[in-house]
C-alpha cells in the first residue's frame, strides 16, 4: 500500500521533471551552443550555425586570445577585482566588526547611512563623479575605479559580515581584552579567522559582481590600454560581429573560469547573490 | 550617622571609579569611531557627495567644463514638456516595467513550484536554471544577438523545417527592439528570482500539503492557497525591487540596440549617458539621473503607505 503510494507519487512528478527539462534546455542550450561555435570555422558557422561542430578546429582560442588582447585585459580585470576585493573586506570587515563588535556611537545613523548608500542609484551619482574623479585624475586609472567599486559594494558587505559577527560569542573576544589584546588585534586574530565563511561569501559575490561590471567600467576606462575583459569584448564582438567562431571563443575564455568557480562553491555563491542582489 | 558615612565613601568611589573610566570608555569609542572611519570617507566621497551635487548641476547647464550657469528648473521644464525622447525613453521604462513584472515572475514561480517537490535532482535543476545569471552582459548579449540573427539564426533554421516568420531582424525593428532586448535581459534573469521563490517554499510547512491532500486538494488549489500565501513576502518585495530596477536599466539596451533603432528602444539609463557624454549636456544629464531616482523613490513611497494601511507586502 505505502509503496504504491510512493510509488504514484513518484510518477505524479513526471510533469515536473518534463517541464524542467525544457526550462534548463532553454537556459542552458544557448551556453551550449557558444561552446560548439567556438570550435568552428568561419565557413562552417555559414552552413551549421547551431549543431555541434562537424570539423572541430582549435585555432579561434590562439586567435581570440591575440586580437582580443586578452592578456592584458585578464590583467586588468584582475588588479580591480582584487584591489576592490582587497578594499572591500578590509576597510568592510572593520566597519562591520565596529559595529558588531565595538559600542560604536551612532550605530543606528550608521545603518540608516549604509542602507541609503546601497539604495541610491549609480545613475544618480554617476555624472557628478565622473566630472570630479577627472578633475583629480582618477580616470583611466584602474585605482581611481577600484575606489568606486569600493563604495558601492561595502554596504552589502557590511550587512552581511555584521550579522555574522553579531551572532558570535564574545567570550573569545573579552578573554583577549583581559590579557590586553588590542581591538586591532581582537578583530585581526579573533574575530576574522572565526567569520572566515562570511569573509569568503562576501568575497565571492563582489568579485563576481566587479569581474562582470559593465556600466561604470565603460565610462571610467576609456583607453584601450585599461581595457577590462568585459569592456574590452563588448569593443571585440562590435568590431567582428561576422566572425562567430572568434568572438565564441573569446566568450568561452571569459565565462570558464566563472563557470568553474561558480559550480565547485555553488551553494555558497546562490545564497550569497540572492542576498546581495536583494541589497543592491 | 555611620550608615551615612559608609554610603557617602562609597559613593566617593564610584565617582572616582566613573571619572577614570571616562577617558577610556571615550577613547574605546574613538576607536570603534576609527574602525569605521575609512570605509565611510571612501563612500561620502563616492556616493553621497556627488549625489548631493546632483541636485545642484541638474539645476545648471553645464557642459561637463568650465563654468556651470545657474538655470533654476529649466532642465526640468525640458524634461516635462519639451524633451519628446525622454517622454519616448520614460515610456519604455513603462514597458520593461510591465514586462518584468509579468514575464519572469510567470516563468519562476512555474519553475519554483514544479521544482519545490522534487528531491532527486532538484539541486542539479536548481544550478541549472541559475547558471545565465552569473554570466557577464556582454557575454549574453554576444550569445543572443548570434541566435537572433535574421541571416542565421533559430528564426532562419526554423524557417527550413516549416516554421515560417520568426527569421526576422529581431533587434533592427523599431516595433521589436525594445521586447526583444527584454527577452535577452530576462533569459538570465529569471532563474535568479525562481532560486529566490524556491528558498521561500521550501520553507512554508510540509504538514500543510500533507493536510491539504488528506482533504482532497487539487495541485492548483494547493498552489493557489498554500504556496502563493506561503512565499507572498518574497513575491512582495521582488515587485520592489524588479520595479526599482526596471527605471535603473542600462546594460542590455546599450548593448544591444544602444537605444535605437531610432530611438525605439530609448531608456532612461541610456540617454542619461548620451546626455553627459555625448551631447555634452552634464547639467541635463543629471536632472535626467535625478528623475529616474525619483521615480524609484515614487515606488520605495507606494509601497510604505501600502504597508501603513495594513497591506502585507
Amino acid at each position: 500500500m505505502l509503496r504504491r503510494l510512493r510509488l504514484r507519487r513518484r510518477l505524479s512528478l513526471f510533469p515536473n521533471y518534463l517541464i524542467l527539462s525544457v526550462l534548463v534546455f532553454f537556459s542552458l542550450g544557448p551556453i551550449v551552443i557558444l561552446g560548439f561555435n567556438s570550435l568552428k570555422s568561419q565557413a562552417e558557422v555559414g552552413r551549421n550555425p547551431l549543431g555541434p561542430p562537424q570539423n572541430v578546429i582549435w585555432e579561434n582560442y590562439p586567435n581570440a586570445w591575440e586580437i582580443g588582447n586578452f592578456a592584458t585585459t585578464l590583467r586588468n580585470s584582475s588588479i580591480l577585482v582584487v584591489g576592490t576585493l582587497s578594499g572591500v573586506l578590509v576597510l568592510g570587515g572593520m566597519a562591520a566588526f565596529s559595529m558588531a563588535r565595538l559600542k560604536l556611537p551612532g550605530e543606528g545613523i550608521m545603518t540608516l547611512y549604509l542602507l541609503i548608500g546601497a539604495s541610491l542609484p549609480i545613475q544618480l551619482f554617476l555624472v557628478p563623479l565622473f566630472f570630479l574623479w577627472r578633475n583629480l585624475g582618477l580616470v583611466n586609472n584602474l585605482f581611481g575605479l577600484i575606489l568606486i567599486y569600493i563604495a558601492v559594494n561595502s554596504p552589502f558587505a557590511i550587512f552581511l559580515l555584521r550579522s555574522y559577527m553579531i551572532n558570535l560569542p564574545s567570550d573569545f573576544d573579552d578573554a583577549a581584552r583581559i590579557d590586553g589584546a588590542s581591538e586591532w588585534q581582537v578583530f585581526t586574530k579573533i574575530v576574522v579567522p572565526l567569520s572566515w565563511p562570511a569573509f569568503l561569501t562576501v568575497g565571492l559575490v563582489v568579485g563576481l559582481a566587479v569581474w562582470n561590471e559593465f556600466l561604470l567600467a565603460t565610462v571610467f576606462l576609456t583607453e584601450h590600454r585599461l581595457f577590462t575583459v568585459v569592456t574590452s569584448y563588448y569593443n571585440f564582438t562590435s568590431r567582428f560581429t561576422r566572425d562567430w567562431g572568434l568572438t565564441s571563443a573569446g566568450a568561452v575564455m571569459m565565462v570558464l573560469p566563472v563557470l568553474i568557480l561558480f559550480l565547485s562553491l555553488q551553494r555558497r555563491f546562490i545564497a550569497g547573490i540572492t542576498r546581495g542582489g536583494l541589497v543592491n | 550617622m555611620q550608615d551615612s558615612a559608609v554610603q557617602r565613601r562609597g559613593r566617593a568611589g564610584e565617582r572616582a571609579e566613573v571619572a577614570r573610566a571616562r577617558p577610556r570608555r571615550r577613547s574605546k569609542k574613538f576607536v570603534a569611531l576609527l574602525f569605521v572611519l575609512p570605509i565611510l570617507l571612501i563612500n561620502v566621497i563616492v556616493i553621497i557627495g556627488p549625489s548631493i551635487s546632483a541636485f545642484y548641476y541638474s539645476m545648471t547647464d553645464w557642459s561637463g567644463v568650465g563654468a556651470a550657469r545657474f538655470v533654476g528648473i529649466d532642465n526640468f521644464r525640458r524634461i516635462i514638456f519639451d524633451d519628446i525622447t525622454y517622454r519616448e525613453a520614460f515610456t519604455n521604462n513603462l514597458i520593461w516595467l510591465a514586462f518584468f513584472l509579468t514575464v519572469p515572475f510567470v516563468l519562476a514561480l512555474l519553475a519554483a513550484s514544479f521544482l519545490a517537490p522534487i528531491r532527486k535532482g532538484g539541486l542539479f535543476f536548481r544550478t541549472a536554471l541559475f547558471i545565465p545569471y552569473v554570466l557577464p552582459s556582454v557575454i549574453v548579449a554576444s550569445i543572443w544577438r548570434n541566435l537572433l540573427s535574421p541571416t542565421l539564426g533559430v528564426g532562419v533554421q526554423l524557417d527550413k523545417i516549416g516554421i515560417r516568420g520568426l527569421d526576422q531582424a529581431w533587434l533592427g525593428r523599431p516595433d521589436s527592439a525594445l521586447l526583444t532586448v527584454a527577452f535577452v535581459d530576462n533569459w538570465r534573469f529569471w532563474g535568479f528570482l525562481m532560486v529566490l521563490f524556491l528558498a521561500a517554499m521550501q520553507n512554508i510547512s510540509p504538514d500543510l500539503y500533507e493536510a491539504s491532500r488528506l482533504d482532497g486538494a487539487t495541485r492548483w488549489q494547493e498552489f493557489r492557497f498554500i504556496t502563493l500565501p506561503g512565499i507572498r513576502p518574497t513575491i512582495a518585495l521582488m515587485i520592489l525591487m524588479v520595479s526599482i530596477w526596471s527605471f535603473l536599466v542600462f546594460d542590455y539596451v546599450w548593448i544591444l540596440t544602444g537605444g535605437g533603432p531610432a530611438g525605439s528602444s530609448e531608456v532612461l539609463g541610456t540617454l542619461v549617458i548620451k546626455y553627459a557624454f555625448n551631447r555634452f549636456q552634464a547639467g541635463y544629464a543629471a536632472a535626467i539621473g535625478l528623475s529616474m531616482s525619483f521615480f524609484a523613490g515614487i515606488v520605495i513611497t507606494i509601497f510604505v503607505v501600502l504597508r501603513r494601511r495594513g497591506w502585507e507586502v
